[in-house]
């Protein structure tokens, strides 16, 4: 079965600064991909890129960026403004700054319905209920009335998750959806994640640093580092037994709750030292490789 | 004094102006151009010489001051209203542009805002008036022609922050295209400026529409206005000072007024600013 999102070569410079080296990625219908890696990595850069959300002064080129099938290089505005949200949706980091605080909570909801699905104000109104219901929330009529800045963290990622979900999209960049919330409703969130994502069958490109939560929660993992992937495998086979020396360190960097006794190790300088001067010497974007 | 307070005092005293100008007629107790050459210099009601007959005094034609500053405000409050609400839709249209779009159309906006600012403002009105003649409609194009950048400024410069913010970006990846994402993100967001600013506006347009009346270049002599009352006291200002102070009080009070308003307006209108408040 051919993947929902199949990424090869994919190359990001801003102002001759690589950011992104031969980034491939390949995430199969209904599975959950972990994009792992430390700050700066590029993790989130590989889903702006996706979205179209790469900053202005980027040059991107890649040598395949299939969604379904699809060419996703050279696709039109028009096109792109179609497929995301309906195709493709984003659920983002951080769920305060997400909703627009001047507007209430119905017509940043309703706007992908309307757009996409040309549902009518009342019909998309009905459907933004009942995705505030899948989403737990109680009293959505009454949130639905409300102003982003009377709701909770997590009450607002819930809707942002209920905004990605909307249209049923066959793939989900959710970007650290649970960095800037409290531990407890982390839990809750990405739960009710997963069992949306089972219920629709949603691949999900799952961006985070938490490799607690990727044990958990994904089907496959990508490791990435300054700006590579430096291994990518099954979750259950990157645990047991990690292939790359930076996933061991990254591995043995990370708490865990199973092993209390074990001190954490740092990543070794000389090991990022080595990473680094081997990324410097990868080939750069293919002569060939069509321009973003 | 809180936001609702502030907006109340502002919008009755202009709105009490308005009521004035409008039926300037039935409320002023004398024909504003009425000479009374048997009493001029009057002192206002409560000086000595004063008489009920004319409240606030006469000048020094003997016309009554009182029913001069009330059609006055006829002046005031066309200029600040019309000349701030178009001078406000074209600097604001302009500064959405130029934010939103960035690239050429900016920078192209940005560089004929900076060569109209390069322009003295008075010297431009002058020649404005000059080439249009006297007149209202004068006064309210050299308003526009000039202060059109300062929205457009503004504005630009907020766009650009709200153009860079999440929610912006969340708007796109729902494949929002850029006119939806202009109206439904960014220009909710950018509109209480637009209040604070338009209110402002309409502050400095009832100082310019004195300046120029001041100067003799706005309506015709004929016809009352603060700032031609205030060039026609100076010249008395030993004898009767009052004919000078009282349209200086008009202005300056209805500017006031302008800008409790804006602020009072903008703060209840704001949902941020809402909450903070609580």
């Amino acid at each position: 079965m051919s993947p929902v999102l199949a990424i090869r070569d994919l190359h990001l410079e801003i102002d001759a600064q690589p950011i992104l080296r031969s980034v491939a990625l390949s995430i199969a219908a209904g599975e959950i991909c972990g994009l792992v890696g430390e700050s700066g990595a590029g993790k989130t850069m590989v889903g702006r890129v996706l979205l179209g959300l790469q900053p202005e002064n980027a040059r991107v080129s890649a040598a395949e960026v299939r969604f379904e099938g699809r060419d996703l290089r050279g696709l039109s505005a028009r096109a792109r403004e179609q497929m995301l949200g309906r195709d493709i949706a984003l659920i983002p980091q951080n769920p305060m700054t997400a909703l627009n605080p001047v507007a209430r909570i119905e017509p940043q909801m309703t706007d992908v319905l309307r757009m996409h699905l040309g549902l009518g104000r009342a019909a998309a109104r009905e459907r933004a209920i009942g995705l505030l219901e899948d989403v737990r929330i109680r009293e959505p009529g009454r949130v639905l009335r409300q102003f982003p800045h009377e709701l909770s963290g997590g009450m607002r990622q819930r809707i942002l998750i209920a905004i990605a979900f909307a249209c049923r999209p066959r793939l989900i960049v959710a970007d650290e959806p649970t960095t800037a919330l409290d531990v407890t409703v982390q839990k809750q969130i990405l739960r009710l994640l997963k069992e949306l994502q089972t219920a629709y069958a949603t691949a999900i490109l799952f961006i985070t640093h938490d490799l607690g939560v990727v044990a958990k929660l994904c089907d496959t993992v990508s490791v990435m580092q300054g700006g590579r992937i430096v291994e990518a495998a099954s979750a259950a086979m990157l645990f047991a037994s990690p292939a790359h020396a930076y996933t061991r360190a990254l591995l043995a960097s990370t708490p865990r709750h199973d092993r209390p006794g074990d001190s954490l190790k740092p990543i070794p300088t000389a090991l990022t030292a080595q990473l680094r001067s081997e990324a410097a010497a990868l080939p750069g974007p293919v002569p060939g490789a069509r321009a973003w | 004094m809180n936001a609702r307070n502030r907006a109340r005092f502002g919008g009755a005293f202009l709105l009490l102006l308005a009521v004035l100008a409008i039926a300037a007629p039935l409320i002023a107790p004398h024909d504003p151009l009425e000479q009374d050459l048997l009493s001029t210099f009057r002192p206002p009601v409560w000086m000595e010489h004063g008489s009920a007959m004319f409240l606030l005094g006469t000048d020094s034609l003997g016309r009554d001051v009182l029913s001069r500053l009330i059609f006055g405000a006829r002046a005031a409050i066309t200029v600040a209203v019309v000349a701030a609400v178009l001078a406000g839709l074209l600097g604001t249209a302009l500064g959405l542009l130029a934010g939103f779009f960035g690239g050429r159309i900016d920078t192209a906006i940005s560089r004929l805002v900076e060569i109209w600012m390069a322009f003295p403002p008075v010297l431009l009105s002058i020649v404005l008036a000059a080439v249009l003649g006297a007149g209202l409609h004068t006064v309210v194009i050299a308003i526009v022609v000039i202060d059109w950048t300062r929205f457009c400024r503004v504005i630009r410069a907020e766009v650009l922050v709200q153009k860079s913010r999440d929610y912006v970006a969340s708007a796109l990846t729902i494949g929002l295209g850029p006119v939806a994402i202009l109206r439904s993100e960014i220009a909710p967001n950018v509109a209480p400026l637009f209040v604070t600013l338009l209110s402002l506006e309409m502050g400095i347009a009832i100082v310019v529409e004195a300046v120029l009346s001041f100067a003799g270049l706005s309506v015709a002599n004929d016809t009352a206005t603060w700032g031609s009352m205030i060039q026609e006291g100076r010249q008395f200002v030993r004898q009767a000072w009052w004919l000078m102070a009282l349209p200086m009080a008009c202005i300056i009070v209805s500017v006031l007024a302008t800008q409790a308003l804006g602020d009072g307006v903008r703060e209840l209108a704001d949902p941020l600013m809402r909450r903070s408040k609580r």
